[in-house]
């Protein structure tokens, strides 16, 4: 039985395994390059600059962010101290579903109704085509809501009742006990939500390739095509490159930058969950 | 009762109250809104190609003529793949998370370390998995090639730190009374354990199960970098045949310039979430039946 626990274990040696020394391999290759601004390692003559999957993840990540942070915080502030027993015990489900709508799904929602219906018509900046950040970043928004309702519903339904109580008693309202003592009470759970949504956010692969497309352009104008680091693993990887050539090397090199910030991500939200755990159970 | 509210009510400033009830109003207006969504996304899908769905979407192979391409192969490695993997990560699941829970003993380094190892392994991307299974099973050492076994080696990594962390939380969901019974009454630890304790964490374990089940059958970007995007007109035959899934043919119809398949991706998406949709509410039915039973 102890052996089994070391299957996990395992996995997690063997994704470093598979990634650090291929990306060192690449990165005494290519050196500096990765500091340019053009992506193109498929191509002869390769170009090996980051900045445009870095920028296009970093858009697509914000809009997202900027999405699913109020809708999150309400829905879970909703849960944990507006609803009633029952109206909860319908809602979470339905949440819960929303989580396992597949990827492939609102990718293909973006890319069929988000970009030609409202970015294609609304976005007042250049001229929108088939594939665009704004929708990517809005459908990955929409997969992270339901990340932060229950990560923060937990948080905040575990605020001991007295706490509210005491609040009540003084003359509180509703939502001044919400926002100025369950909320305050359970940041660290609030903020251990934020850094999982974002982490999941960063990694997501199939909405931003299906929605803002393949090409790693440099923009900052969220109407235009773009790549992230994650789409372009996913992307790269349909090509079938020659094991050992610079195209399957590079896939490798942005794993592990992918790996490396979510692993910090994730350990930095875990804390926060177990210092709040501390605090209250 | 109703009028000792009204006149509390009735001190709160209007300046406050107004504050509430725009409070109020965005909770609701966000809540409505993440809930319609599901709605309306089925709506738009059903919308296009509800006209398609009949069992020919499900007995026809892909194809490159619109009259006769459906979703067989696809739904067929689907079930193999996410089958085998289910069949891998459940056993090996299943036992680490009984060990952390009852036989490593007290907190040590070892199982500190085993810990922050699973739930980070939980939050590392999909598509990370699927470079592992690059690098070293369908090419390199284990060289497998892009086939069902592969395919499932890689999926039962991704699940199974979901279902180490839901076996855990259902075996500490378990009453320590019931251990303490038994003990109690001259029960060797491993007879308690294994007659009270595994028995009743099997309902939270299999909820747990479906719901990572399902979230294999959903997932699409590791097995995008083991050749899962081909045209594949055959259903699996072993672990070593060829193979394709359901989101990665949903993805392939999506790419392609011509709308009538467009549309028959689509359709393959309604297929994909109603077999969610079933396992979802089958586990959903499952929980609540466990908790009833464990109130009563």
């Amino acid at each position: 039985m102890a052996s089994a626990t070391l299957v996990s274990v395992l996995v997690t040696v063997g994704i470093v395994l598979s990634l650090i020394p291929t990306t060192f391999r690449l990165l005494k290759e290519i050196t500096t390059q990765v500091f340019g601004t053009v992506w193109a390692p498929l191509f002869t003559p390769s170009q090996y600059g980051m900045a445009p999957l870095l920028t296009g993840t970093f858009i697509i990540v914000s809009i997202a962010m900027v999405i699913a942070i109020p809708i999150g915080l309400a829905s879970a502030i909703f849960l944990s101290d507006y609803a009633t027993f029952n109206l909860r015990r319908i809602v979470k489900p339905i949440l819960e579903i929303l989580a396992g709508i597949p990827t492939v799904v609102l990718g293909l929602f973006g890319l069929y109704v988000v970009n030609p219906e409202f970015v294609e018509k609304y976005w007042p900046i250049g001229e929108p085509l088939a594939y665009t950040a704004l929708g990517a970043g809005l459908m990955t928004g929409i997969l992270i809501i339901p990340i932060i309702a229950s990560v923060a519903d937990d948080a905040l339904s575990s605020v001991p009742r007295a706490m509210r109580e005491a609040a009540y008693a003084l003359g509180a309202t509703r939502r001044e006990v919400a926002t100025k003592v369950v909320l305050n009470a359970g940041l660290s759970g609030v903020v251990a939500a934020l850094i999982l949504a974002f982490a999941r956010a960063f990694g997501e692969t199939t909405i931003a390739l299906m929605v803002a497309g393949s090409y790693p352009k440099l923009s900052a104008n969220p109407g235009d095509p773009m790549q992230t680091m994650a789409s372009f693993i996913g992307f790269a990887g349909i090509g079938d490159a020659e094991v050992g050539s610079s195209a399957y090397n590079t896939i490798f090199l942005v794993g592990t930058v992918l790996f490396t910030v979510t692993l910090i991500l994730n350990i930095l939200g875990n804390r926060f969950i177990a210092r709040f755990r501390e605090v209250y159970e | 009762m109703a009028t000792t509210s009204t006149s509390l009510q009735s001190r709160v400033s209007l300046d406050r109250r107004i504050k509430d009830f725009a409070f109020t109003t965005f909770l609701s207006i966000s809540i409505v809104a993440s809930l319609a969504f599901i709605f309306y996304i089925i709506y738009r899908l059903y919308n296009n190609a509800g006209f398609l769905l009949s069992w020919d979407l499900v007995t026809f192979f892909p194809s490159y003529d619109i009259d006769t391409a459906g979703f067989q192969s696809s739904i067929m490695g689907s079930i193999w793949i996410v089958g085998f993997a289910t069949l891998f990560a459940v056993p090996i699941g299943v036992m680490t998370a009984l060990y952390l829970e009852e036989f490593a003993g007290k907190r040590n380094r070892f199982t500190a370390l085993l810990e922050l190892n699973i739930q980070n392994l939980a939050g590392v991307p999909a598509v990370v998995f699927g470079l592992i299974g690059l690098a070293f099973i369908a090419r390199g050492p284990l060289s497998w090639g892009f086939t069902v076994g592969s395919a499932a080696i890689v999926l039962a990594m991704l699940i199974l730190p979901v279902i180490i962390i839901i076996t855990r939380e259902a075996i500490r969901a378990v009453p320590p009374s019931y251990k303490e019974g038994a003990l109690a009454l001259g029960a060797t630890h491993w007879q308690a354990v294994s007659k009270l304790v595994i028995p009743s964490a099997v309902p939270g374990t299999a909820t747990g199960t479906i719901l990572a089940v399902s979230r294999a059958i959903g997932e699409s970007a590791p097995l995008l970098l083991l050749g899962a995007l081909s045209f594949v007109t055959f259903n699996p035959t072993g672990l070593d045949s060829g193979f394709t899934i359901l989101p990665l043919a949903i993805f392939k119809y999506a790419s392609d310039s011509r709308e009538e398949f467009q549309v028959l991706a689509s359709a393959g998406s309604l297929i994909l979430l109603a077999i969610l949709f079933a396992m979802n509410l089958s586990a959903i039915l499952l929980r609540d039946y466990t908790l009833r039973k464990r109130n009563v």
